[in-house]
């Protein structure tokens, strides 16, 4: 059985879009394909004419920074993520999510945009972008191969599990920006995983905080799985806004996370109620240790590589 | 096709390729480079790691072309690296091999005994070397990071560990000798048994030399697949193969029936059908087989080949197959065997009890996910002959069940052992032996099987799933008045050796303990499940946990200490076992309790210098009040040999040389548990010769002599006594030889060093086989060793000539948030009768330790109506190296009479207390009993929120 026919290395982003097009649907964007090939072995989808790998798109695989924004390339991989000490003082968060992703093995190949592309709500990246209110870049091909480009919010790229919203015949991400962390501000990302059955996190959350004169000025809170794509707990993020996070307001912040949670069991991997037993806990570690970083502008990834 | 450029361990590589190949399969298939293997196929088990541009990436999901114009290092390549690097070693296994040069990482990995089974080693030392290139210094934390994702199966990763440090140390102070792995201590040596000696193939092991089945390849070889059942259970109403015969590319399609001879085949009882015919009762049974010229065109005619089936109700679990109204699997129904174990009167036992508990466990299917999966090669010769090259556990079994499918004599199949990547049970059974020996027929080409990692999860027989029943009277003092079990085993759709497997559980269900009265009774049941059949432990691991984890109820109930509970009933000397049989020496189950306690009290009294016994209560983890630890403990026995009145034996032959080199011949298998080590080890010490100059010959049945299953922990025993008389014979022989020679009393010759001496000459050993030679006497000796007899269950006597002992504590840490559950040290004390290699046998230890802690906290094998969920090693989840604790072990060397240098077997012993250590450790850190394997932190969490004392 042949997974895909053909194999392209485009050099720029006008060039795979092309290829994409060329193939009209029937290609797919691939970076480490740790995902992808998978489910096109397994059978969880068709096989293809062609994948279009955007590894050598020199522009993708860029992480930089200007006037404070943060911009990371869709094929950064998780790998070279991890090793940016930019990141790990400005997105500590987004370090350590990637930093927990597979083995190296898996985190030298498998990247950023790859993690939004597929579109699990459960994406360890995808969950700190999504706290870090990251946009990203869109490569369009219109008529006549003419390539535009526009900054879509990442959470506006999830249609459901797995259902990615971009058009796979004539778009592709080339990059990430997000507003590195300023005086502050400080995140944090945590998860739970489970040792038997599916090889996919229980849940993953990501935590953002501004602070000032020991109240929390913003918060932006993000988990997954909790609802068909990665979401934002808009009700404690509210709550926690203009308030000192204490002990106290814990039990209520994370009432609020669980009302904007939908939760549900998962055969194998984890039940709804055990879910929700964990929205506290990964609340409370996360919020303390994003709060101690904003507080203290310290910021030293924890947990990576295990 | 498309020219892929790119360098490969330093040289320039041009190749073509079809542009969907993956980087494994262009190294392996278009340029040999067979050293790195493919386990898995989906980026989980690591095995297939090499260096693109110097970091490791999983080669068998890496799209070849994605490598054009990078720097691609192999295993082939990491020792010719260090020599570009300017590194400098000599080979010190085999100094007379001075221009061999070995990486350190390698080294290092053969001396402290890393590579077992050998398989998973060229993923191991890539992604290693990776580490060491950027941290010469790792600490425990970076080298668990780095192998995160790159598993062993057979050990406990310590001696990986070890050797990375070491290899790390040895690359900066290139002249240091490596630094030794720190091993239990053992009984004084003799010449050359009992030292700690690195495995004749280790070597090949860490170069890629190794050459298992799918390392193999013939000129003109074609490639099967197997069409496998859509149901669990079906009539087959129909089955046409012209499409896909049709198909370009196709030499032969065949069903059952196309089988010359038998249909079925079978261990025990041949109820299992090479292919099927009229039904199928699994999800994984053989319908049809294919050969043709690729494996994509063979797949490809998989699809075309077209199957009416009848759908039949499904059997799913063992208690629901017992039911009357049950649907039958078999014509004969779903009862495999009824097994019953009977001592004394139950009646009066519970009378005589003051305190009765009772309450019935579960455990799940387990899968044995050795690291290298399936794989057979037909080749039939010019004069009909057929050979087969396998991995196989059973060598001659697998002969006289080829040859009984073609209806041939057994002397017209040859089966010739390849290395094998982990056993454990899971290769004792046909797979696709039968499968090609037909092809190749059919075809007149070699034809070779591979599973891949999907298949071989769907297809082979599992460790039994299986409900025990466990109720114990005892006295106030803690004295059992009686024990008795019940076992539902879920035995599958075919027998595989499921009766067997299930009597030891049966056998061993009311644990290593003298009770007066003992009742067992057992249901192996068939259900549309994959077969059951021999999985490490052999049924024993199951009832371990459900009799240990009663024991400690009963201890609680009692108000006892557990331990003075297991030592007042634990078997000893005189005592007399639940199948009547009396224990006459070598029972060191109470030395192991010893070690176990003394070593635990002495951790403790580190935080507590008052404590005189061990404290099972919980301690909180400083600064962490919600993380709970606590040690549990559990103790366990299990039978070496084949027993039950089986006719236990095996053959082994040892032949002089002219070089003043012996090779040692017998079909048994190595599995990765050190076999080769052993019985070179046997032969060397008989003879006086070194250690290095015994060569080892193994698994072929033309060329080696039948040492019987590799199973039921024996081949140390039986195979190592059938070299050790072997040599012996044959030094007598060479002393009677230069006895005549020299005119002197054969006693006086003593052999040592590799030379005869004979009252003031020295005779090099070969010089001695020439001049046998010469005289008409031939250099070598066959001995056929057979094991003292054992008695049927249920007719009292010897029903096994050994047991081994073991006492396992496990220190265990549970999150009491988020039920997370962790092991984080184990102290084990093993009665193994004598340790043949120390080295080789911590190496086993570690491993069983681990794949139990495996079938404690991660694995399960899921299957749902007859369908199976956890058909990818990504929803299998064994232990990595992050699961692997600190291990303390303990050899008990109490010796057997009739065991080679007093030894008994040690293969499964260490899979046994494990389960219910950790289990037990679980209910004294936080109050929660488990009743069912695996350990679920989602069940234990919502158990503490619930104020619930189990999970069911």
């Amino acid at each position: 059985m042949t997974l895909w026919e053909h194999y392209h290395l485009p050099r720029s982003v006008d060039e795979a879009l092309s290829s994409l097009a060329a193939y009209d649907g029937r290609a797919c964007v691939v970076a480490g394909g740790t995902d992808l090939l998978l489910e096109l072995q397994q059978g969880r989808k068709p096989p293809v004419a062609a994948l279009v790998d955007v590894t050598r798109v020199s522009e993708m695989t860029q992480i930089a920074e200007t006037d404070g924004t943060i911009y990371v390339g869709a094929a950064v991989t998780h790998t070279h993520i991890v090793a940016s000490p930019l990141l790990a003082a400005r997105a500590t968060c987004l370090v350590e999510s990637c930093g927990v992703v597979g083995g190296p093995q898996v985190r030298n190949v498998g990247t950023l945009g790859g993690n939004v592309a597929h579109a699990l709500p459960a994406g360890d990246g995808t969950i700190s972008l999504v706290a870090l209110e990251a946009e990203a870049e869109i490569a369009v091909s219109g008529r006549r191969s003419a390539v535009s480009r526009e900054w879509r919010p990442v959470l506006s790229l999830f249609k459901g599990p797995g259902k990615s919203a971009l058009d796979r015949s004539r778009e592709l991400i080339v990059r990430f920006r997000f507003k590195g962390a300023g005086s502050g501000e400080g995140s944090a990302f945590k998860r739970m995983m489970r040792p038997q059955g599916v090889a996919l996190p229980i849940m993953g959350m990501a935590v953002w905080l501004k602070v000032s004169g020991g109240v929390v000025d913003e918060a932006r809170i993000a988990l997954g799985p909790a609802g068909p794509t990665p979401m934002r707990a808009t009700k404690a993020e509210t709550y926690l806004s203009d308030i000192p996070l204490v002990d106290d307001v814990l039990p209520q912040l994370a009432d609020l996370v669980l009302q904007d949670a939908q939760l549900r069991t998962s055969p194998h991997r984890a039940t709804a109620d055990y879910r929700a037993e964990l929205i506290p806990v990964l609340l409370e570690r996360a919020l303390k240790l994003a709060h101690r970083r904003a507080a203290t502008g310290e910021a030293v990834p924890e947990g990576l590589g295990m | 096709m498309t020219t892929l450029h790119f360098t490969v361990n330093g040289k320039p590589i041009e190749v073509e390729i079809r542009e969907n190949e993956y980087l494994a399969e262009v190294l392996r298939y278009r340029l040999n480079l067979t050293g790195t293997k493919i386990g898995c196929n989906e980026a989980e088990c690591g095995s297939c790691s090499v260096l693109v541009n110097g970091v490791p990436v999983d080669s068998c999901v890496y799209p070849a072309l994605k490598a054009d114009g990078c720097e691609v290092l192999t295993i082939e390549g990491l020792a010719d690296s260090w020599k570009a690097e300017g590194g400098r070693m000599k080979d010190e296994l085999h100094p007379s091999r001075e221009a061999f040069i070995l990486h350190p990482l390698q080294e290092a990995f053969v001396q402290n005994g890393a590579p077992q089974c050998g398989f998973c080693i060229p993923g191991i030392l890539m992604t290693s070397k990776a580490l060491l290139d950027h941290n010469p210094n790792p600490t425990d934390h970076d080298i668990t990071a780095a192998l995160k994702d790159t598993y062993c199966r057979c050990g406990g990763y310590s001696f990986i560990k070890d050797a990375i440090k070491a290899a790390g140390e040895k690359m900066q102070h290139p002249d240091q000798p490596i630094r030794p792995v720190g091993l239990p201590e053992t009984k004084a040596p003799l010449k050359v048994i009992g030292r700690p000696l690195p495995r004749p193939d280790a070597v090949e092991k860490v170069t890629g030399a190794a050459m298992y089945t799918d390392d193999v390849s013939f000129p003109g070889m074609l490639h099967a697949r197997t069409l496998r059942a859509k149901y669990p259970h079906a009539l087959i109403k129909r089955i046409d193969t012209s499409r896909a015969r049709a198909l370009p590319g196709v030499a032969a399609i065949l069903t059952a029936d196309d089988i010359p001879g038998e249909k079925n085949h079978g261990l025990v009882i041949n109820d299992w059908p090479a292919l099927a015919y009229e039904k199928v009762r699994y999800i994984g049974d053989p319908v049809a087989v294919v050969a043709a010229d690729t494996r994509e065109i063979a797949t490809a005619a998989l699809g075309l080949i077209e199957v009416d089936y009848e759908p039949l109700p499904v059997v799913s679990d063992p208690v629901q197959a017992y039911q009357p109204d049950a649907p039958k699997v078999m014509d004969s129904g779903n009862l495999l065997k009824h097994i019953k174990v009977r001592k004394g009167d139950m009646t009066r036992g519970f009378a005589a009890a003051d305190v009765i508990v009772e309450d019935t466990f579960r455990t799940a299917t387990t899968e044995h996910a050795f690291m290298e999966p399936e794989c057979a090669i037909g080749r039939v010769l010019d004069d009909g002959k057929i050979e087969v090259y396998v991995g196989s556990q059973i060598p001659y079994q697998d002969r006289s069940q080829i040859a009984k499918c073609l209806n041939v004599a057994v002397e017209q199949v040859r089966v010739i052992g390849c290395l094998i990547g982990g056993g454990f049970g899971g290769k004792e059974d046909i797979a696709g032996q039968i499968h090609v020996a037909l092809l190749t027929r059919a075809t007149g080409h070699p034809v070779k099987m591979l599973y891949d990692r999907h298949e071989s999860l769907l297809f082979h027989p599992k460790r039994h799933a299986t409900v025990i029943r466990v109720k114990i009277g005892a006295k106030r003092d803690g004295t059992l008045t009686a024990v008795e079990t019940e076992l539902y085993g879920d035995s599958g759709a075919y027998a595989s050796l499921g009766e067997k497997v299930m009597t030891r559980a049966t056998t061993h269900s009311a644990g290593p303990y003298e009770a007066p009265n003992v009742q067992a009774d057992c249901y192996a049941m068939y259900t549309n499940n994959p077969p059951s059949g021999a999985f490490r432990g052999f049924g024993v691991t199951q009832s371990a946990f459900a009799v240990e984890s009663m024991m400690d109820r009963l201890a609680e109930a009692l108000a006892m200490d557990r331990i003075e509970l297991r030592r007042k009933n634990a078997l000893k000397v005189g005592s007399v076992t639940n199948t009547g049989q009396l224990l006459r020496e070598s029972v060191g189950l109470l030395e192991c309790v010893d070690k176990v306690e003394s070593k635990i009290v002495e951790l403790q009294q580190m935080g507590d210098a008052s404590l005189s016994r061990i404290s099972f209560a919980p301690h909180p983890v400083p600064g962490a009040p919600h993380r709970l630890r606590a040690w549990g403990l559990a103790v366990g026995y299990k039978n070496t040999g084949l027993g039950g009145g089986a006719p236990d034996k095996s053959s082994a032959e040892v032949e002089l040389r002219a070089d003043g080199t012996a090779e040692v011949r017998t079909s048994s298998a190595e599995l990765g548990q050190g076999l080769p080590a052993v019985v070179a080890m046997c032969a060397a010490e008989e003879l006086g010769l070194p250690y290095e100059r015994v060569r080892v010959l193994l698994s072929d049945t033309d060329c080696t002599p039948d040492g019987g299953p590799t199973t039921a922990s024996r081949q140390t025993y039986v195979t190592g006594n059938a070299v050790r008389y072997a040599a012996k014979t044959l030094r007598e022989a060479v002393a009677a030889t230069l006895a005549e020679k020299y005119d002197v009393p054969p006693d006086s010759i003593r052999f040592e060093e590799g030379l005869a001496r004979v009252s003031g000459h020295t005779v090099p050993l070969g010089d001695a086989a020439v001049l046998m030679k010469n005289e008409g006497r031939s250099p070598k000796a066959l001995y056929e060793y057979w094991a003292p007899k054992t008695q049927p269950l249920g007719t009292g006597g010897d029903m096994h000539f050994g047991f081994s002992f073991a006492a396992q504590a496990a220190e265990v840490e549970v999150d009491t948030q988020t039920g997370e559950v962790h092991v984080l040290r184990l102290v084990a004390a093993h009665d193994i009768g004598r340790a043949i290699n120390p080295m080789a046998l911590q190496g086993q230890i570690e491993g069983g330790m681990i794949m139990a802690l495996g079938n404690a906290l991660t694995e399960e094998f899921i299957v749902e109506g007859g369908y199976v969920f956890t058909d990818y090693l990504a929803r299998y989840k064994m232990p990595s190296i992050k699961h692997a604790p600190e291990i303390i072990s303990f050899i008990v060397e109490d010796e057997t009479a009739d065991g080679p240098y007093g030894a008994k077997g040690v293969g499964e012993i260490a899979s046994i207390p494990t389960t219910p250590a950790i289990a037990n450790a679980i209910y004294n850190a936080v109050g929660v009993r488990v009743m069912s394997t695996p350990v679920d932190q989602d069940k234990i969490l919502l158990a503490l929120r619930r104020g619930e004392h189990e999970t069911r």
